[in-house]
């Protein structure tokens, strides 16, 4: 008989994982959906803005909002710069040349920042902002941090939903999505809509960075490799190119990972991840929110 | 009219003979050696790859799983049976392709259906899985090590299996390519719908391909296994997957002359810069490295050697039959 507190309390921290994981899917799942590009850099993006945090925080001495605000600006510049250099004059290109750039970009942030001068290559201690504050809820215990990532996710959310379904500039994205070539057409400012979409994605990264951070206390040069591949495949999972699809994926991503390092064994939760993903994809070929298209001749 | 292939043959044996000979004689250094035989053994497998995204057009992230494979297969089939024993060697070597090749077929039945990115995604997640297991797998095979890797295995790669398996690759794959099984593999990365309509049966296509690609480099793997002597999961992870990848889009895709150069090259480069470079700046080259990536990629998007081909590799030239039928347009 499983313990259901115990049952509980791993899905609880189960939700924490998954809301930091659907942040980063957004980004993937928002450049893809754009320009068909796996931005492999985007977990890099994660990782600076962990360590933006980490200054503004142990250096700075700021608090906890301000800190979150500043990396998300950091992480939006970065990535504007690396699309306007490193993906823009490929947007015409073959679709590999453009990922393979992207693979190029991510290991050059995780090389450069490794270097003694940048951040150098030994993981640090994050300092956490605020107290951590522990509430107990029938046997179960809730803490500040895991209700922090709630808020901040889901205000995230919110605001990804207004701008993409109340602005201008979300329906631009979206016809873009839709029809590249004929949104141009349509007089969209096409490299403008780009660019901003990589910059939302990123400054949800950042913060997503911190969160992670908080909940994780260590940042080190490496970290985004595997959140950044999770939260790919929980894009991929959900439907690529889809939003909600983004959260749902990552939900069931962190589930998985913490049910199986709870119940079954720490070595396996990784693979249980892209075990479900296979799964999946071989029952719905697009995810599962995904449309199928047809094929055009 | 198969002279350009007989003498490019004949000029790569004698070239493996002399640099048998060089290492005999002790010019190129212990070290050296290792590194050549290494180069090789990534042709093999990079050119697996190139079967299967080159010319098949199957985005694959999870290479490296099936060079695992296969690495790990022969090494148990040494370790445990046959020894120092050259005979034995062969069929492990053997056995390791063939075990790559059989999870490739079972892997690659339900999801080759997949769309691109899709696919690409399932097997970087299958590619996982598998150095998951291997992480795991001392528990129902000791002799696999897990996580502390597999140590013991015989030293039993040299030059000439190496030579002798890197000309046998090319050579094979060569005359695949150029057959109507190998037209029929390149129809579908060109198109499907209308490879299809043509009457190419779709699915077991990409299946050749993919199971021939996963054999390649499951042989790799054999060779790699017994040329360190010693296998750890984290040899077989997704960035050696990535590293594979990219050799084969830097050579351009579906040229298997681009693929030799770039495996080579990347190698080599690699190394070379290890020893050249003073210490202090050592850490400068996996800066240096992705830069001298997103250059070649800016400036050359096709592969640096943009698809070319020796001419020993290109096709061969039909010849004009009679009844006035002409086959040159």
């Amino acid at each position: 008989m499983v313990d259901l507190s115990y049952l509980a309390q791993q899905v609880i921290n189960g939700l924490q994982l998954g809301f930091v994981y659907a942040l980063i899917a957004l980004g993937y799942t928002m450049v893809y959906g754009i320009i068909r590009l796996i931005n492999f850099a985007h977990g890099d993006i994660f990782m600076i803005g962990a360590y933006v945090g980490f200054f503004s925080y142990s250096v700075l001495h700021w608090d906890f909002l301000p800190g979150i605000l500043f990396s998300m600006v950091v992480c939006v510049i970065v990535a504007v710069i690396i699309e306007r250099l490193a993906y823009k004059p490929l947007r015409n290109a073959p679709r590999i040349a453009a990922l393979i750039t992207a693979i190029g970009v991510s290991m050059f942030l995780e090389y450069f920042t490794s270097l003694k001068f940048v951040f150098g290559p030994n993981p640090r201690q994050f300092p956490r902002p605020f107290e951590v504050v522990t509430w107990q809820i029938g046997g179960i215990n809730v803490n500040s941090i895991q209700l922090i990532i709630l808020v901040v996710t889901l205000a995230m959310l919110a605001l990804l939903q207004f701008v993409v379904y109340r602005t201008k500039m979300g329906m631009a994205m979206r016809g873009v999505s839709f029809d590249f070539d004929t949104a141009k057409l349509m007089g969209i400012n096409v490299d403008v809509v780009v660019s901003f979409t990589f910059a939302l994605g990123s400054a949800l990264a950042g913060a997503g960075g911190i969160l992670f951070a908080i909940a994780y206390p260590q940042v080190q040069p490496f970290m985004g490799i595997m959140p950044g591949l999770k939260a790919f495949v929980a894009a991929v999972l959900g439907g690529i190119g889809i939003i909600p699809g983004a959260l749902l994926g990552a939900l069931i991503m962190g589930q998985a990972e913490v049910l199986t390092a709870a119940f079954v064994s720490t070595t396996w939760k990784d693979a249980v991840a892209f075990a479900i993903l296979i799964i999946v994809l071989m029952v719905k070929p697009t995810g599962l929110l995904g449309k199928r298209g047809t094929d055009k001749v | 009219m198969r002279s350009r292939e007989t003498t490019a043959l004949g000029v790569a044996i004698v070239g493996a003979i002399i640099i048998e000979v060089l290492m005999k004689l002790g010019v190129i250094n212990p070290y050296w050696e290792l590194i050549i035989q290494y180069a090789c053994i990534l042709t093999i497998a990079t050119l697996g790859l190139n079967m299967i995204y080159g010319f098949n057009g199957q985005f694959s992230l999870g290479h490296v799983a099936f060079y695992g494979l296969g690495a790990y297969a022969s090494a148990i089939v040494t370790k445990a049976w046959t020894g120092d024993n050259p005979l034995g060697f062969l069929a492990a070597i053997i056995v390791g392709g063939l075990v790559a090749a059989i999870v490739g077929f079972l892997i690659g039945l339900p999801i080759l259906r997949l769309g691109s990115d899709y696919l690409g995604i399932a097997t970087l997640g299958f590619g996982y899985i598998v150095k998951v297991t291997f992480d795991n797998a001392d528990a129902w095979i000791p002799m696999m090590g897990g996580s502390r890797g597999m140590t013991g295995i015989v030293k039993m790669t040299s030059w000439p299996w190496v030579a002798v398996a890197a000309i046998l690759a090319v050579v094979i794959m060569r005359n695949v390519v150029y057959s109507s099984h190998g037209r029929a593999v390149l129809s579908v990365r060109e198109n499907e719908i209308a490879a299809s309509a043509m009457g190419i049966d779709i699915a077991r296509y990409k299946t050749v391909a993919f199971v021939m690609g996963c054999f390649y480099a499951g042989i790799a793997g054999a060779l790699y296994a017994h040329l360190y002597s010693f296998l750890h999961p984290s040899n077989f992870d997704f960035l050696k997957s990535v590293d594979m990848l990219l050799i084969v889009v830097l050579g351009g895709l579906g040229s298997m002359s681009g693929t030799i150069m770039a495996a080579l090259g990347w190698t080599f480069l690699l190394e070379g810069l290890r020893v050249i470079l003073p210490p202090e700046i050592l850490d400068f080259r996996f800066v240096i490295y992705p830069l001298l990536l997103i250059i070649a990629m800016l400036l050359r998007p096709k592969g640096l050697f943009g698809g070319m081909e020796w001419s020993f590799l290109r096709a061969p030239k039909v010849e004009k039959r009679a009844h006035g039928v002409n086959t040159e347009s």
